[in-house]
């Protein structure tokens, strides 16, 4: 019971001299939410070829619920199932008719296909829409149809590369809540994605693929904590004050980075809170205007530029970070990478 | 070990050898089903496959006939009515190659690789599709050639071999076609039709080969669409010639075999990029 889903090692693939996988291991358990995370041509989708059983390995191994994707291919796709990078739906099939030829695909019995249909397009709110043709459907429906149409056999597994790749954000969240039910209710899940923000918020463990290996893997906090400490962040009504602060004699404060315009400054910290309530003390004590203090967390921004030395891809992950974390975030990064 | 039972699992267990030949027929009879709804709700497919062949007969035999017909020892709509049939035939087979190459782009190809079906069932119902809707397109044709004055001298037996042969031809266009398509973008694969619209052209389909410029006899005689347009303008005559029947269906085979084989190897090695 508590053999992995999902078991990779040593997993390589090259075309041509380009060598895409170099030595990928990884292991998800049952009923994981796993995310890959990585920069364009990182090796995301190559992996998930391999363990889909579309391409061949050209060293490693990769067993699915305990079976090998290149020795028993036909075991691996009975458990697996994929969403790929398009929704791959059929613009000229009803949404309906789409889950139907599914269900005949996966073989159900033909008597239960078309409530099997029903029960999917009742779960992902197409009820509808279960009579128009998909052509005329909104790219967040499609996603859903597509998921949908991905769960028609009941898989183990299921395989969602870049599964949020073009959505507006409700659409996005709405399949967030899809992914998490499912996976609460023992469907593993391995997705990849280039959002930084979707790995925090959705899977349970993240491994950041960078340059064909594996650079880093663990929760989002223990990734965090890989790349930086907290860092505090305290803010002056006058310039006056912060010059004062800096010789207010708590730990790091001296270096502390200047921000001109929020009058504050920004310094690492073993210990945030004791140190904040040194500054409020001693500030205090001496007059100091404080105008506010934070503690500020690195993000997954700091880990996928410490470890994969590029830039995370444009997205919305900084929605809910405000600028002043973002611009600790980089700095952090910079430091982890020196 | 299992949590979750694969629905295969749920379903009554049939015995082993019924289950290998249902399972593989149900997934090709699915992915006719899906090729037989692109087709009808496809405007263009509708287009290529009931009203181009009518122009083009109407081309040849209203426009061109005057002044073609004597050429041809007889009525000239007697003789380019086989010419037309085969040229309509393989550009409406060409259509696969377009749908197979939109399969490869989205993805879908790949999805269906991932199941656990018989694996050339998406590419066997982009053929059986073709075959049904050549036959649909061959029927009007032949219905519009015969209200335009085509005296065919065909009994039964003579029209059910043409309906087989047309069979055959299809089902070689189709994989042909059908590996054109696994291979060639979509942009690309819409030129497919371009082999079937005028390779026929340099054979005696339309005309008869001695009137061409000598340089071209060679050609002319020995490529496949030759024997092919004869074979099917013997039997809809009433006198088919069992030599040019076998050399016809040999070159069909032959293609057949090929593409069947090209495609299965392709389809297996190539995925979406």
């Amino acid at each position: 019971m508590n053999d992995p889903m999902i078991a990779v090692q040593g997993l390589r693939k090259s075309y041509g001299r380009t060598a895409v996988l170099r030595g990928v291991d990884l292991t998800v358990r049952r009923g994981e939410i796993f995310a890959l995370l990585g920069p364009n041509g990182a090796g995301k989708t190559t992996t998930v070829n391999i363990l889909t059983t579309l391409i061949h390995p050209d060293g490693g191994t990769a067993t699915i619920a305990g079976a090998d994707v290149v020795r028993q291919p036909a075991a691996v796709r009975r458990s697996i199932a994929l969403t790929g990078q398009y929704a791959s739906v059929d613009e000229f099939q009803t949404g309906e008719e789409n889950l139907v030829m599914m269900a005949d695909l996966a073989h159900l019995p033909k008597r239960t296909v078309r409530r099997r249909a029903h029960e999917l397009l009742e779960r992902f709110d197409l009820t509808g829409a279960a009579r128009r043709r998909v052509g005329t459907y909104s790219g967040g429906m499609r996603r859903r149809l597509d998921l949908a149409i991905s769960l028609v056999a009941d898989p183990q597994v299921l395989m969602l590369d870049e599964p949020t790749t073009g959505l507006d954000p409700a659409s996005r969240s709405q399949l967030w809540d899809v992914v998490r039910s499912l996976a609460a209710d023992g469907t593993t899940i391995l997705l990849t994605t280039q959002y930084l923000e979707e790995a925090d918020r959705l899977a349970d463990t993240i491994a950041v693929l960078a340059d064909g290996q594996i650079a880093a893997r663990g929760t989002a906090a223990e990734l965090k904590s890989l790349v930086a400490g907290d860092h505090v962040r305290v803010s002056f009504d006058d310039a006056a004050s912060v010059a004062a602060a800096r010789g207010l004699g708590v730990a790091g404060i001296e270096d502390a980075e200047l921000d001109e315009k929020a009058l504050a400054l920004t310094f690492p910290s073993a210990a945030p809170v004791r140190a904040i309530r040194d500054v409020l003390d001693r500030a205090e004590s001496r007059g100091l205007a404080v105008a506010g203090v934070s503690v500020v967390k690195p993000t997954l921004d700091d880990v996928f530029l410490a470890l994969t030395g590029g830039r995370p891809a444009p997205s919305t992950t900084s929605t809910d970070t405000t600028t002043a974390d973002t611009t600790t975030a980089d700095r952090s990064a910079e430091e982890a990478l020196r | 070990m299992t949590t979750t039972l694969a629905p295969g699992a749920r379903t009554a267990p049939a015995t082993t050898r019924t289950r290998a030949v249902r399972a593989p027929l149900r997934d090709v009879a699915t992915m006719t089903r899906r090729e037989a709804r692109r087709s009808l709700r496809s405007v263009d497919g509708l287009i290529t496959a009931f009203a181009l062949p009518v122009l083009i007969m109407s081309a040849f035999v209203v426009v061109f006939g005057g002044a073609i017909s004597g050429g041809t020892g007889g009525e000239y709509i007697d003789y380019v009515v086989p010419g037309v049939l085969i040229m309509c035939l393989g550009m409406n087979s060409a259509t696969a190659a377009i749908g197979v190459a939109q399969d490869m782009t989205t993805g879908t190809i790949d999805r269906f690789k991932t199941l656990p079906i018989f694996s050339l069932s998406a590419l066997w119902g982009h053929v059986i599709a073709s075959v049904v809707r050549n036959l649909a397109s061959a029927a009007v044709v032949v219905l519009v050639a015969l209200a335009y004055g085509f005296r065919p001298g065909a009994d039964l037996g003579d029209w059910l071999g043409f309906a087989g042969f047309a069979v055959l031809a299809v089902v070689t266009f189709t994989w042909i076609c059908v590996v054109f398509g696994l291979v060639l973008s979509v942009e690309a694969s819409m030129s497919v039709s371009m082999i079937f619209l005028f390779v026929p052209y340099l054979s005696s389909g339309f005309v008869p080969v001695d009137t061409m410029p000598e340089w071209l006899h060679g050609f002319a005689q020995h490529q496949p669409f030759t024997p092919i347009i004869e074979s099917v303008r013997g039997l809809l005559m009433g006198a088919p010639d069992a030599s040019t029947i076998v050399t016809a269906c040999a070159w069909l085979v032959g293609f057949l075999v090929v593409s069947v084989v090209v495609g299965g190897i392709l389809y297996r090695r190539r995925t979406a990029r």
